[in-house]
């Protein structure tokens, strides 16, 4: 079973987690900065796995963002760096031509694709086009029930603030 | 701006703006403090937030949270978006919860209840929504409340397909939290039949699901072998066009046929011969398809079909039964080391060491072991070459190679393989120096037909990564030298050589000192290595070396005085010197003069027996071993030897019954041994540095009983630098907590500022398993974490312990666990002592507890009628044979918590005996390994006076007082 999953840049940003195991935050935390600085320090030709704790973790690198996940002993190292490419190819479809701003300003949608590509870190559906038309379906629900709000009232909180 | 996708939350985009237009540190601070308070005063405002703004600010939360600052609030606006009726408002408000809300808030019944009522929602895509969450954050209170209508989802005919999927992964979490919710009966049939749905989703889902279940209960569930088998075998057998969606690069459902080839690995080979053929089929079909040319040059597809591979081959390896399957796996493997693919030669490494360290012991594969075998060495000069950094550039996959070679390593390539490592280790990284160089002298100990090559193998260990050489692999090599009298001179000839070397490691001075002061007169016959060179040769050192090694040599100086009487004069004045005598190292001094008075007063004769060739050490199981499994616990293969003899290694925790701790070195010569210890001795001190020498006390001979006066002003060694322990007493507090174990199992030991103690345990008959935690309440790492047991008195014959090591070092906020085994022997009155000492920010803090293992704990609780109840207390009627107590009641005198203080003191209670129904009446078997105890116990109250009275019998008079004493304690 999958542990956790970190997205996170070059720069050693933390764009998205998903944790399928409770930690505390501050074990969260710890795991998250020894990660990042074990992968980022790796270089480019290095295989894709290393062992870590009891746990072997599994990365690759698409442009400018690095994917992680910690699997467990049993589990399938090979099969994991294409649960990471899936996870990709997923985000790319649904944006268009995926990058790492998107997921910056869509983290919600980040975590709802990871839903119903991987639960309670397995893997529940590796179709495409299964997932796709899952989150389609929620974003017809979304517009069915939002009435547009008024540019106005969206800003109305910001008072003083320089905006954009 | 990018464009935000769906409805927007465009104050939300702002704010993700603002932040990553902020130039510093704290300009991001600043703005998400602004935002902070601003979120705070419209969620406490009197104005009431619709469902929309609540929603953004909720995410402008789990922004903020996910860009790593604490949220401390927020959670109830959360909570109630999941009772909005519009799906996006519930949606964000169970994000909330899955990322920040741990299941431990007090909040969660909310969270529940809103999931029962999605559960039961028309809307599959609401039922999803709750089903998600459950399978983020599914505690056991979630699993107790909601999951028994789980199952009924997953296997309902109305329920849709996606439903299904969801139902199955949630399942398993709550399964996780939750181990003894597993569905049987009516349920194990369904669910096993899920395998053969026609949605590959349910099917992929399920999987894992069964494959949990499995592992809990192989017997129930092993219908699923057939249905695994035939549906691997359909996809196997299918054309990348027939799964449509699910065949991903060209292979059919990859994912699924890895779930369903490990879960097949929960079983052994099918026993219906026709899955069986079938199962083999398929495995063939996958081996064949790996030579086959692929059908895309794309990364994607090549992974997922060896991840399929790979999968099969762990499989083939886990049923051990086909050696034709085993070769042909022997052989992909092989060619997979020589891939350019840096990945594939990693991963194949690691299964050829699966492969090497399975054991080969079924009837089938062990008459064609050796084929298997062949095929295995010969790819050892492929692995070879993994090994060298020349050929191999990764050193994750160099790494990979030592394990290999060190899994296949046998008496006819022990030299190859050795001599491999030895050449790669100057290069090799600093990462993994340490274990090359123990799985290195493991080989060559092993491996040994010639011990002259040991000598030299580790002694070229220490030339070539002398900073790498642990003390247990140069205190091995000494051992073994003193117990082999046929390599002593060589190994003294070889060490005189190295040590001519301009620059040599402190550990070739160390191992040359030792061996040289024991065996040195086997070469002083060559002019070349007269004993004055020998002792110019080593003194030449002297000067660069850490105190430590120094002590080392001055006992090698006083043996050779014992050796080469004629070069006593050269050595006395080295002794004498103002250096050595006046040196600020008290140890070092107190040597000087202490061997300087020895070589003086002492005749010939008695020097000789006190200066006597160490005694052989006792043969046990290498340290050096140990240490590596310590290192590396799973990938060290045991042999049978190895775990019988595991419980004496104790690296951390050591038994001292106190009649043995302060028992002399079983030689007399050992008052004066060059230090190195036994075994697997990692607590005890090399050179008795810190202690000071052991004195020979009562076992020293007649002759030698001046020693005791030679050493009778040595200082005393003192441990004044604690406060709260006295020398032998116990902390503080230590006896009331002991006490309050003498009613139930678990609970906190011992609680400071520092340090939780909390201990768990289990009784059986005469057998015990005691957990200890150790929780560090600090930030800060605790060091030299050490916990000793001690048996005082008679207790080490009433107790067999066996102790599990703790780890050294406990990091801040963290608990660590030491198990005991134990098992009584006899009965016993005192308490076991756990001694605790560790540093903790550069001060040493020690502790002493009463480990709570009483004799009560024991017993067991008997039923018998009022009649045969009767029988034996008459027959036990001797006056000794009882003890009476009559004491006043700490406590209320409730009865519902007398009868549970009885219970969880280990005895029944009997109902319908007394006439006076306020009396309670028991009685158990007290289990000790010699012997079984019958007890009766009778306890009555007098609620007026608010006293009781406890009457105890047993056939063992010393049983019933120990019992007596216990309970008075109590009510």
């Amino acid at each position: 079973m999958m542990q956790f999953m970190l997205l996170f840049s070059r720069q050693g940003k933390l764009r998205l987690q998903k944790w399928f195991v409770a930690y505390q935050d501050r074990t969260k935390k710890k795991i998250t900065r020894e990660l990042i600085t074990l992968v980022l320090a790796r270089k480019p030709k290095m295989c894709s796995f290393l062992e870590w704790k009891d746990l072997k973790i599994v990365y690759k690198r698409y442009a400018s963002l690095y994917f992680c996940c910690a699997i467990e002993n049993d589990d399938n190292e090979l099969l994991t760096l294409e649960i990471i490419h899936r996870y990709v190819e997923l985000l790319d479809k649904y944006f268009g031509s995926v990058c790492e701003l998107d997921i910056i300003f869509n983290f919600e949608k980040a975590y709802f694709m990871l839903d119903e590509f991987l639960l309670g870190g397995e893997v529940q559906e590796t179709s495409k086009k299964n997932v796709l038309k899952a989150i389609a379906a929620q974003d017809l629900l979304q517009e069915e029930s939002e009435e547009p709000k008024s540019f106005l009232e969206d800003f109305g909180f910001m008072v003083g603030s320089s905006g954009t | 701006m990018p464009t935000v996708k769906g409805d927007g939350m465009r104050g939300l985009a702002v704010f993700i703006s603002d932040i990553r237009n902020c130039k510093s540190k704290e300009a991001e601070i600043k703005r998400i403090n602004k935002e902070l308070a601003n979120i705070r005063s419209k969620f406490k405002g009197d104005k009431t937030l619709d469902g929309y703004q609540k929603k953004k600010y909720v995410c402008k939360l789990l922004f903020i949270f996910l860009l790593g600052h604490d949220i401390d609030f927020g959670h109830m606006e959360a909570v109630n978006l999941l009772s909005s009726n519009k799906y996006t408002e519930k949606q964000i408000g169970y994000l909330f919860i899955s990322v920040l809300v741990g299941a431990s808030n007090e909040l969660m019944k909310l969270v529940i209840q809103s999931i029962k009522n999605d559960l039961t929602s028309r809307n599959p895509i609401h039922i999803n929504l709750a089903l998600h969450c459950m399978a983020n954050i599914g505690s056991r209170e979630m699993a107790d409340s909601v999951g028994s209508d789980i199952p009924k989802l997953l296997v309902s005919g109305d329920t849709i397909d996606s439903v299904k999927q969801s139902a199955g992964l949630t399942l398993l979490r709550l399964l996780r939290a939750s181990p003894d919710m597993i569905p049987i009966g009516e349920w194990t049939s369904r669910i096993i039949h899920l395998l053969n749905d026609q949605h590959m989703g349910v099917v992929t889902s399920a999987t894992s699901l069964i494959e949990a279940l499995v592992r809990k209960n192989p017997e129930e569930y092993k219908g699923c072998v057939s249905l695994a088998v035939s549906r691997l075998s359909r996809i196997v057998t299918a054309s990348y066009t027939d799964l449509q969606d699910y065949t991903y690069y060209f292979v059919p459902a990859p994912w699924l046929s890895v779930k369903l080839l490990r879960l097949l690995q929960n079983y052994p080979p099918p026993e219906d011969p026709s899955v069986r053929t079938r199962l083999t089929e398929c495995l063939e079909t996958i081996l064949n398809k790996a030579q086959e040319p692929p059908k895309s040059k794309k990364v994607q597809h090549s992974n997922a079909k060896n991840a399929v591979l790979f999968e099969a081959i762990n499989l083939i390896i886990h049923m051990d039964s086909d050696p034709n399957l085993l070769v042909r796996a022997c052989n992909q493997l092989g060619q997979f080391l020589q891939h350019k693919e840096t990945n594939l030669r990693y991963l194949a490494l690691e299964s050829m060491c699966l492969l090497a360290t399975s054991e080969f012991s079924h009837e089938a594969v062990k008459k064609h072991q050796d084929t298997v075998i062949t095929a295995l060495k010969a790819t050892l000069n492929i692995a070879l070459k993994c090994l060298r950094p020349q050929t191999e550039r990764d050193v994750s996959v160099r790494q990979r190679a030592v394990d290999l070679l060190y899994a296949m390593c046998d008496r006819s390539n022990a030299e190859e393989i050795v001599g491999e490592m030895l050449e790669y280790l100057e290069s090799a990284d600093y990462s993994i120096r340490e274990e090359m160089v123990l799985k290195v002298a493991i080989l060559a100990e092993k491996y040994a037909v010639d011990y002259t090559w040991y000598v030299d193998v580790i002694l070229n260990l220490i030339r070539i990564a002398g900073d790498y050489v642990s003390e247990e692999v140069w205190y091995r090599v000494i051992q073994i030298v003193i117990n082999r009298d046929d390599v002593q001179g060589y190994a003294a000839k070889t060490v005189f050589e190295a040590l001519q070397a301009p620059a040599c490691h402190e550990n070739m001075v160390k191992v040359g000192g030792y061996i040289l002061g024991e065996f040195g007169n086997l070469i002083a016959g060559d002019p070349r290595s007269s004993p004055l060179v020998q002792f110019q040769l080593l003194h030449s050192k002297y000067h660069l070396c850490s105190p430590n090694t120094r002590g080392l040599l001055l006992s090698t100086y006083i043996k050779f005085i014992n050796l080469f009487p004629e070069i006593k004069p050269s050595i006395q004045e080295i002794l004498g010197s103002d250096n050595n005598l006046r040196n600020p190292d008290v140890e070092l001094q107190q040597r000087c003069i202490e061997y300087l008075q020895l070589s003086t007063v002492a005749s010939p004769d008695v020097l000789a027996t006190v200066l006597e060739e160490m005694p052989p050490f006792p043969e046990r199981e290498s340290s050096i071993l140990a240490k590596l499994k310590k290192k590396k616990p799973t990938t060290v293969p045991e042999g049978g030897e190895a775990k019988e003899k595991e419980h004496r290694v104790i690296p951390q925790a050591q038994i001292n019954s106190s009649e043995t701790a302060a028992a002399p070195p079983p030689a007399v010569s050992s008052a004066i041994s060059l230090g190195v210890s036994g075994g697997g001795g990692a607590t005890v001190d090399l050179l008795g540095l810190e202690t000071a020498p052991s004195a020979p006390s009562s076992s020293a001979t007649s002759g030698l009983n001046f020693l005791l006066d030679v050493f009778s002003d040595q200082p005393a060694t003192t441990n004044g630098f604690d406060s709260s322990v006295s020398n032998s007493g116990l902390t503080p507090g230590a006896e009331e907590n002991y006490r309050k174990f003498i009613c139930k199992h678990n609970g906190v030991l011992f609680e400071n500022d520092l340090l939780q103690i909390g201990i768990k345990s289990e009784y059986r008959q005469n057998l015990a398993r005691v957990g200890v935690f150790f929780g560090n309440k600090t930030t800060f790492q605790f060091t030299n974490f050490v916990s000793d047991l001690v048996l005082p008195g008679n207790l080490s014959t009433a107790l067999s312990v066996q102790p599990k090591p703790v780890e050294p070092t406990v990091d801040g906020g963290a608990q660590v666990q030491q198990l005991f085994n134990i098992e009584c022997t006899a009965e016993f009155t005192q308490a076991p002592l756990l001694n605790i000492s560790f540093m903790y920010s550069g001060k040493l803090q020690r502790l002493c507890l009463k480990l709570p293992v009483i004799i009560s704990k024991f017993l067991e609780a008997a039923e018998m009628n009022s009649e045969a109840f009767f029988t034996r207390w008459k027959a036990l009627s001797q006056p000794e044979q009882e003890c009476q107590k009559i004491f006043k009641a700490q406590y209320p005198q409730d009865t519902e918590q007398v009868k549970q203080k009885i219970l969880g003191f280990g005895l029944s209670i009997l109902l319908g005996i007394d006439p006076n129904p306020d009396n309670f009446v028991s009685s158990g078997i007290l289990h000790t390994r010699n012997q079984q105890v019958g007890c009766l116990v009778r306890l009555e109250p007098n609620k007026q006076m608010q006293m009781y009275r406890l009457t105890i019998r047993s056939t063992k008079p010393s049983i019933s007082q120990a019992l007596g004493g216990l309970l008075e304690t109590q009510f």
